[in-house]
């Protein structure tokens, strides 16, 4: 239990409550449009900047966040290109990720071991940097979403509706994506690349079975979220497991769990 | 009741200069002429492919001409800004049912236009969400979701969202799909309605020929290719005052 009061604990806790926060309140929106792909493949674009972080010995987050933003911007462009297969654009940003993520891993295998605490992620392994780059990510997503919860409210109900009352659906969707980046970027170190999508979708899935409305569902995802990032490390911490995974894991039951209470009471 | 003459049922409130639009190579419109003058009711009918849902979404900006004018209200539609002018009730296969918003939340998102940005939702606001519901007579779901509706009252509270601005202009996109036959004459009841009784221009995608021709009469007014138009023209409406919707709705 003493892991609990540590320092890396309670950086590990500050730095998953903010990701626990912001993750939902994006998902929210990607889930809705049909677009929880979207975090997967941003992902993957970091880790690829990640690697090249550590091969020019620059804060890997930092080129993680570059290469997401500018990922997002590929993927909008692509979207437009083929609209009526708008998950192409997922697939072509994605694997070109994963091809560039593999090309400058064999350019610097001295740091592999690195790089793989991103893809599974290392929370404990928050520094002050770290708090501060996500503690930033997660005021400005706080910030922009109460700004334009309306706004993108409508884009996601029906986008034709909201381009005809004059909204800036073009800016907005650009908008979106770039937040998305911005979390997906800084939650890799918390859950790691492969999960990170899970804390994007499943507090949303879960939420969209009992909310009651477009508020609710809001914030019933976000305490689902906290609710698993807070349990999942102290769990992982007492029992020494891994808190991505751990993290994830509990979201997944805790939709299974609604999912099963959910049939009980409609039977 | 506060009524005033209208002294102008003239002004063109949508105007095609020969506007063309091609996909591809393929030419969808060629050289369309026309305009809809304030208070008129414009209905569009045509065969799938046609080329109406084309048209409706140059005339709401959403595609821009290979060639020609649009004008609304008299601007060019490039400068125009008064979204707020225009209610828009889309096809109800348009958004996703699983959507969790409630009727209410639907309904006030109307009010979020391009002078609405960083503004918070008022007491006026929801004062005139309030009277759109009543108006469409959904006041008691407004707070169900959208998606435990049936496709009539669906189809109100996209008509309660375009209409909670009291627009000038309001556009229906094939209003009735997926509707059964009844709710589909109660609902095109209401719009007639609205035209008659309302200081309010319609356009209509329909591809319900019967009920056009009932209202809009059998002879199409103009041709473009397979595009047809029927238009019923305010002076062929009784009065011709500006009335309180919500009075003569209730």
């Amino acid at each position: 239990m003493d892991i609990l009061y540590s320092d890396f604990f309670q950086r590990a806790l500050a730095g998953g409550l903010l990701i626990g926060l912001t993750a939902p309140l994006i998902g929210i929106f990607l889930v809705l449009r049909r677009l929880s792909m979207i975090g997967d493949t941003l992902a993957h674009v970091t880790i690829a900047g990640v690697a090249l972080g550590f091969l020019i010995e620059v804060y890997p987050i930092a080129i993680g966040l570059v290469f997401a933003v500018l990922a997002s911007f590929g993927i909008e462009k692509l979207r437009k290109a083929y609209k009526t297969y708008a998950e192409l654009s997922i697939a072509i940003i994605m694997s070109g990720g994963v091809a560039l993520a593999s090309i400058l891993f064999t350019l610097g295998m001295g740091y592999n071991t690195d790089v793989t605490s991103y893809l599974f992620g290392s929370i404990y392994t928050l520094d002050q940097t770290d708090l501060v780059v996500v503690g930033a990510v997660a005021l400005v997503v706080v910030i922009v979403v109460s700004l334009f919860v309306k706004e993108f409210f409508q884009l996601s109900f029906e986008e034709d509706a909201a381009a005809v009352n004059g909204l800036p659906t073009k800016l907005l969707n650009m908008l979106l994506t770039v937040m998305t980046a911005l979390v997906v970027s800084t939650a890799i170190k918390i859950v790691g690349a492969l999960l990170v999508s899970a804390l994007l979708t499943i507090p949303v899935a879960t939420s969209l079975l009992i909310a009651r409305s477009f508020k609710s569902s809001i914030v019933l995802s976000v305490i689902i979220s906290e609710t698993a990032v807070v349990l999942g490390l102290m769990i992982a911490g007492i029992w020494n497991l891994a808190p991505g995974g751990t993290i994830v894991l509990l979201l997944i039951s805790m939709l299974i769990l609604t999912l099963v209470g959910k049939r009980g009471f409609s039977t | 009741m506060h009524q005033t003459l209208i002294t102008n049922c003239h002004q063109n409130i949508i105007e095609l200069n020969n506007v063309s639009f091609s996909y591809m190579d393929q030419k969808v419109i060629s050289g369309l002429n026309f305009s809809l003058k304030q208070r008129d009711f414009v209905g569009i009918v045509g065969s799938n492919g046609a080329g109406k849902t084309t048209l409706l979404r140059m005339i709401v900006g959403l595609l821009n001409p290979t060639e020609g004018e649009i004008r609304l209200f008299g601007e060019p539609i490039r400068k125009f800004r008064d979204w707020e002018r225009i209610g828009y009730v889309p096809q109800k296969t348009a958004f996703n049912p699983l959507f969790p918003a409630t009727v209410r939340e639907v309904v006030l998102s109307g009010l979020y236009t391009n002078k609405k940005l960083f503004r918070r939702v008022s007491r006026a606001d929801q004062q005139k969400c309030d009277d759109a519901l009543e108006v469409m007579k959904i006041e008691d779901i407004a707070n169900k979701r959208i998606g435990q509706l049936s496709g009539g009252q669906q189809q109100r509270a996209l008509l309660a969202r375009a209409l909670i601005n009291h627009p000038d202009l309001l556009i229906l996109d094939e209003p009735t799909v997926g509707i059964d036959a009844e709710t589909q004459e109660s609902f095109f009841e209401l719009i007639t309605h609205m035209h008659e009784h309302h200081e309010m221009t319609f356009l209509m995608v329909s591809h319900d020929l019967d009920m056009v021709e009932n209202y809009l009469g059998k002879e199409p007014v103009h041709q473009s290719g397979k595009i047809n138009f029927f238009v019923r023209h305010s002076h062929e409406i009784l009065d011709c005052e500006e009335t309180n919707l919500q009075h003569s709705l209730v």
